[in-house]
């Protein structure tokens, strides 16, 4: 897993709230048996036109898009399947931040495992963040996990909140995997109990 | 001793330990395995050169790209898979068991068929224990009064080497269902109201358990769709206190406890039930007795109206956010605000999935189909949940039934629920299903799914357009 430290980046904006995973990532793109090429699949129904054009008409097409890491979308973001193909299409794409009013509980621990790191903001920011990001999108959004601040120019900074333990995992790019193999003695006093 | 939930018991039992500022390491009794999430776990195994920690606590079964029907219809014809990137997944999970040493109901296996259906039929779920599968439908095995969540492929990764999970411990939500439910009201329109009610987010991080005595007397089929959509509602796990109907389900089931452990397991799930006195974090009531059948309108299970009910009005909506949802919503459906959805055209309606896809589910939509025929107009297609469901129903005469209305009678597997197999929605398609997700695409690129019971699928099969189905339940 990538290090996640201090990130700046242009944002794409989806205002869109209960954004589904069949969306981000749709199901017949669920096939493989590996991680790569998601990114090209990000988004595919929305994405492209039924010719499998690029739809000029939607964010991610747009040319101010190319390049960005962050991502804000409306309210419980990633509902509905439990596919990690969701992040791993996200993070294919390049997004390494997502910022929204509310993550689904799947989706959020799906995100955090790589690297995608999902920032929480109240409605009010949110709203406020959305109304800049469309008048000026070449906006650069400055994110600060070790400071766990969201910096738009020209505002106060916003704070939020992330469990020390991900925050941990996320600054240094370790996964939880290592941390549970470290436990294997308390695992197995407790399976001598079962 | 502090009055605990069921919620609660469970958990405790299942920290194996908890370190300072850490989430829970939390001890997984039974791990669901089905092809499409699993195999990048499998390879991060291999790469770390781990092994599978318990396989004995490993069930695995292939079911989301599973064909349900031959090339060319005959009994034993080649499986008609829906491409070879599907095959090689299929493999891929053969190969994996394998080398891996787990158990699995594959495609030749008589027990094959949707992780949510084999898991309690085979007896393999039980009350009081730690669920998992990368699904997030795993909610559904809540009904036993087992806690029971969908996760992630890391997840599985971490399960399959370690048996453990890392979890922040949820808050929990009393759900109490009041009422009895009217003839042709079924369990599937419940947990669309309460949907309706709390919105799809209005569960995210909570622990539902169901009570209340419609809960009480719905049988364990019906206990299991509730839970099932659980999720649709964001809250990750939905559970009912184990009782005499939970107790009869699992007597003599294959993995089911057998003689002294049958009396101790019943003993020890007794105590389960959430004691007098243990609080909520939340309470929510829905009360059921004035409840129509439900049907869906839009892109997601929130967006639904009683059959009689007419498409709310986007302008009358809270908030700008939730009026530009159900214009999104209605756009993509292709319907208008006021409308009625009686009399709407159907091209194709699907009965099945983890949801719907049980025997009890067959028989109430073979009650309305018995001696009537689907409209020609319209597609049906049946298929049954598992291979034991199949058969069951198949003794019963219930593939009879279908065939002779014109329905097509298929193998089992989630089939058009994900529409992974190839039994999928041309796109503009409308279909009434009794799968639990109407999301944009989700039954094929651009086909519109509406959301229901078996019997208001079985009625719209009949008419050819949604229509209320209790009128034919008297005839």
């Amino acid at each position: 897993m990538n290090q996640f430290t201090i990130l700046k980046s242009r944002a794409v904006v989806l205002p869109v709230d209960n954004i589904d995973t069949d969306q981000i990532i749709p199901a017949r793109f669920l096939k493989v048996t590996d991680k790569i090429g998601l990114g090209e699949k990000l988004f595919s129904d929305w994405r492209y036109l039924p010719d499998g054009s690029a739809n000029p008409d939607f964010v991610l097409n747009k040319p101010e898009s190319q390049g960005a890491a962050i991502l804000v979308a409306g309210d419980n973001f990633g509902c509905g399947s439990s596919r990690e193909h969701a992040p791993w299409a996200l993070a294919g794409f390049g997004f390494r931040a997502l910022i929204s009013t509310s993550f689904a509980d799947i989706f959020r621990n799906n995100a955090l495992k790589n690297g995608l790191l999902p920032v929480v903001v109240g409605a009010d920011s949110y709203r406020k963040l959305i109304k800049k990001l469309e008048s000026e999108p070449q906006t650069e959004l400055t994110i600060d996990l070790p400071e766990q601040t969201l910096h738009v120019p020209g505002e106060a900074s916003i704070h939020f909140s992330i469990d020390a333990f991900s925050k941990t995992c996320l600054l240094n790019g370790v996964d939880e995997l290592g941390y549970l193999l470290g436990l294997e003695d308390q695992i197995s006093a407790y399976e001598k109990n079962l | 001793m502090t009055p605990k939930t069921l919620f609660r018991k469970i958990w405790d039992r299942h920290v194996v330990t908890q370190q300072p500022d850490s989430p829970a390491v939390l001890y997984v009794d039974l791990h669901l395995v089905h092809e499409v999430t699993s195999p990048q776990a499998f390879s991060g195994l291999r790469a770390r050169n781990l092994k599978v920690r318990r396989p004995d606590k490993t069930v695995a079964t292939i079911d989301h790209g599973v064909p349900t029907r031959t090339e060319d219809g005959s009994k034993n014809g080649r499986l008609a898979f829906a491409d070879e990137m599907s095959l090689r997944q299929i493999r891929q999970m053969e190969e994996n068991c394998a080398e891996f040493g787990i158990r699995l109901y594959g495609l030749e296996s008589e027990n094959q068929g949707i992780v949510h259906v084999i898991g309690p039929e085979l007896g393999f779920t039980q009350p009081g224990m730690t669920i998992v599968c990368g699904d997030s439908h795993t909610a559904t095995h809540g009904a036993f009064g087992a806690l029971a969540f969908g996760i992630g492929s890391s997840e599985v990764e971490h399960v399959l080497a370690t048996q453990c999970l890392l979890q922040w411990q949820p808050k929990t939500c009393a759900v109490n269902i009041e009422g009895r439910l009217s003839p042709g009201v079924t369990s599937k329109d419940v947990i669309l109201a309460l949907i309706r009610q709390i919105g799809v987010g209005g569960g995210v991080g909570y622990v539902f358990e169901y009570r209340g005595p419609a809960v009480q007397v719905m049988t364990m089929e019906e206990r299991m769709t509730l839970c099932n959509m659980t999720i649709e509602a964001g809250a990750r796990a939905g559970l009912i206190a184990p009782d005499e109907n939970t107790f009869d389900y699992l007597y003599g089931r294959e993995f089911s406890p057998k003689g002294e452990q049958w009396e101790r397991s019943i003993a020890h799930w007794k105590k389960l039930a959430t004691d007098e006195g243990a609080t909520f974090d939340h309470e929510i009531t829905l009360k059921v007795s004035d409840l129509e059948p439900m049907v869906t309108f839009g892109t997601n299970p929130a967006m639904s109206i009683p059959i009689g009910g007419r498409i709310p009005d986007p302008d009358a909506a809270d908030d700008e956010a939730q009026k530009s949802g159900l214009r999104k919503a209605l756009d993509y459906m292709g319907l208008t605000p006021g409308q009625s959805l009686a009399d709407h055209p159907v091209d194709v309606v699907f009965i099945g999935s983890c949801t719907n896809g049980r025997i009890s589910d067959l028989r109430l939509a073979a009650s309305l189909l018995r001696g009537r025929k689907v409209s020609p107009k319209t597609r049906l297609l049946v298929v049954p949940g598992s291979n034991q469901v199949k058969r069951q129903a198949e003794a019963e005469g219930l593939d009879r039934v279908f065939k002779d209305a014109g329905a097509e009678w298929r193998e089992a597997g989630c089939s058009m629920c994900i529409a992974m197999n190839g039994d999928q929605l041309e796109p503009g398609e409308y279909a009434v299903s009794t799968s639990n997700r109407n999301f944009e695409g989700r039954q094929g690129k651009g086909g519109r799914t509406f959301l229901a019971s078996p019997l208001t699928a079985a009625a719209a099969a009949i008419a050819g357009k949604i229509t209320d189905p209790r009128p034919f339940m008297q005839s």
